[in-house]
């Protein structure tokens, strides 16, 4: 990067390290912090939506949407979410690519499990074989996304569902008394009123979703654990102008500090934030506001 | 092969007792549940363990957040943050990265690179740090009056803890205690994917699954066997821990005892 970078056999001290951290590989390392960072900024609001529709469905009057909605959420207890990340991968997979095969190959007759393969036909395939490499890497980061959502989704909605409950049942009897169908009741005078009994539980979930990020690594996505491992392993002269030993510990204690200082940055602003919207509310927070200040 | 013969091959699979090959194509439903099940004795192994002996340190970290000596509250508060506020994957590769360099200076960290030992003590921390909070949460509802009681009926010192605060902070602890013991089993699942070794093919549950799930290119059958697996070990701990709960209320009127409310349970 930097011009005296020419040839770093002569390098030493502070500037071969800072050549040596500018290298194009380490590039690469730095824009996956972007991966990690993009992945939260989509599915954070995928999951909310995600959770809000889990929610709803849990409300339902109609069974078969509630046992549905209420299913989604019991589905993610007990069992490790780890598995989830694992499974849903693949069977997010096959399953659009089971579709698609349906689709666009109707006269393909045969079987489409044979024995351990998983076979559809050439134009079914996802991304296609003859497509770009930065197209596998944007199907694989989709997938990503969507397992995040579908995991986290179940947790909002269980936040988003026990925030319902927490909207004070008068207010829905008077909108009734008011007059308004289920439908205006929901939109008008549950959700607007829901957001500050489901905060804090969304933050936390902030906090946890930003924890399973490293769990990236696991779908195939070439993440910061990725690199961690990649830049850190040892590196001989024959294949590298940076030789190094096993540095891993050192990248893996970097991403530590880094998630730390991620934490706490969070945990402050979700601290104002909090502290603002308590404001003026007739809750316990907002009372001991109150009387701080008088 | 019936399935008898299966179980005794790959039964004990997991821990290097039998059969030493894996099976490698026309893979059985049987051969699935037998090897996924022997998995199952890693993560109640480290989950057992890490438990039981992070319960200590937990009281510890929890009694030295409340501590009023400034460095003995900094330095729990410290462990109590790291530990929390990191991914415990990024834990257990730092640390394992950190043992195999540690490994070159001291041969004494050798065993420490192992899953067995070195996954262990990552988890024991982690599941302290995490109880530790409860615990000083609980610590601080300790209700006034029980205390002042105590002091009025000349306790005072090491007998004071033991014999009230202690037992009131575990009693108010216990749900969420609970939960924190539903997590860590299920946080079990993450030692293998996360630069320790599986010597000799010897994994964990998921170790297995996953396994299964890459050579038949199916993955509906060995997750929800081992969803299977991890919801009856749940229901144990949450029996299991009922029953402690029960004990630990038993001085309560009726209704006053709390029901134990599981919350549903996150990633850590």
């Amino acid at each position: 990067m930097f011009s005296y970078c020419t040839d770093p056999e002569t390098l030493s001290g502070l500037s071969w390290l800072s050549c040596y951290l500018t290298t194009g590989k380490h590039m690469s390392f730095y824009w996956s912090f972007g991966t990690v960072l993009l992945l939260l900024a989509i599915t954070a609001p995928a999951a909310l939506l995600f959770g809000f529709g889990g929610a709803s469905a849990a409300r339902s009057r109609i069974a078969p949407v509630c046992w549905l909605g209420k299913g989604y959420i019991a589905v993610v207890r007990g069992v490790p979410d780890i598995a989830f990340f694992l499974f849903f991968v693949i069977a997010l997979d096959q399953g659009f690519e089971y579709l698609r095969h349906q689709w666009m190959c109707p006269d393909w007759d045969q079987p489409i499990r044979q024995g351990n393969d998983f076979i559809v036909c050439a134009q079914a395939k996802l991304p296609l074989s003859t497509s770009p490499q930065i197209w596998h890497e944007i199907y694989g980061f989709f997938l990503a996304v969507l397992t995040f959502a579908i995991v986290f989704g179940a947790f909002a909605a269980n936040v988003l569902y026990g925030a319902m409950r927490a909207v004070p049942q008068p207010q829905l009897e008077t909108a009734a008394a008011y007059g308004m169908t289920p439908r205006q009741t929901f939109w008008r005078i549950l959700v607007p009123q829901m957001w500050v009994y489901a905060l804090p539980g969304l933050g936390n979930l902030w906090m946890v979703l930003i924890k399973a990020t490293p769990l990236l690594f696991l779908l195939g996505v070439e993440d910061i654990v990725y690199w961690a491992r990649e830049l850190g392993g040892t590196k001989t002269a024959r294949f590298t102008d940076y030789p190094h030993g096993d540095w891993r510990m050192w990248y893996f204690g970097a991403l530590l500090i880094f998630y730390l200082l991620f934490t706490r940055v969070s945990e402050i602003f979700l601290d104002r934030t909090m502290k603002k919207l308590t404001h003026g509310q007739a809750t316990m927070g907002g009372e001991a506001q109150r009387k701080a200040a008088a | 092969m019936s399935c008898w013969e299966t179980i005794a091959d790959y039964g004990l699979r997991s821990i290097g007792v039998g059969e030493r090959l894996l099976p490698r194509s026309d893979f059985t439903l049987c051969q699935q549940v037998v090897l996924i099940g022997s998995g199952m004795i890693w993560n109640v192994y480290f989950g057992a363990l890490a438990l039981a002996s992070g319960f200590f340190l937990a009281t510890a970290l929890a009694m030295g957040k409340a501590a009023r000596s400034w460095p003995i509250r900094k330095l729990s508060e410290w462990v109590i943050f790291v530990f929390r506020g990191s991914p415990l994957f990024i834990q257990f590769f730092f640390a394992y990265f950190l043992f195999l360099s540690l490994k070159n200076v001291v041969p004494f960290f050798t065993p420490l690179t192992s899953a067995w030992a070195g996954a262990l003590v990552v988890l024991f921390l982690n599941t302290a740090a995490y109880s530790g909070e409860i615990f000083y949460g609980a610590l601080l509802s300790v209700p006034k009056g029980e205390t002042e009681a105590a002091d009025a009926y000349g306790f005072s010192g090491w007998k004071k803890f033991r014999k009230i605060t202690w037992p009131t902070m575990l009693r108010l602890a216990w749900p969420a205690y609970t939960n924190e013991a539903i997590f860590l089993f299920h946080a079990t699942t993450l030692v293998f994917f996360s630069g320790f070794p599986a010597q000799g093919q010897q994994g964990d549950a998921l170790y297995y699954a996953s396994y299964f799930a890459d050579k038949t290119f199916n993955p509906f059958v060995p997750y929800p066997i081992l969803a299977t697996y991890f919801i009856i070990l749940t229901l144990l701990i949450v029996g299991l821990f009922g029953l402690v709960n029960r004990r630990l209320n038993r001085h309560l009127p009726q209704d006053q005892r709390r029901r134990m409310k599981l919350r549903p349970n996150l990633l850590r």
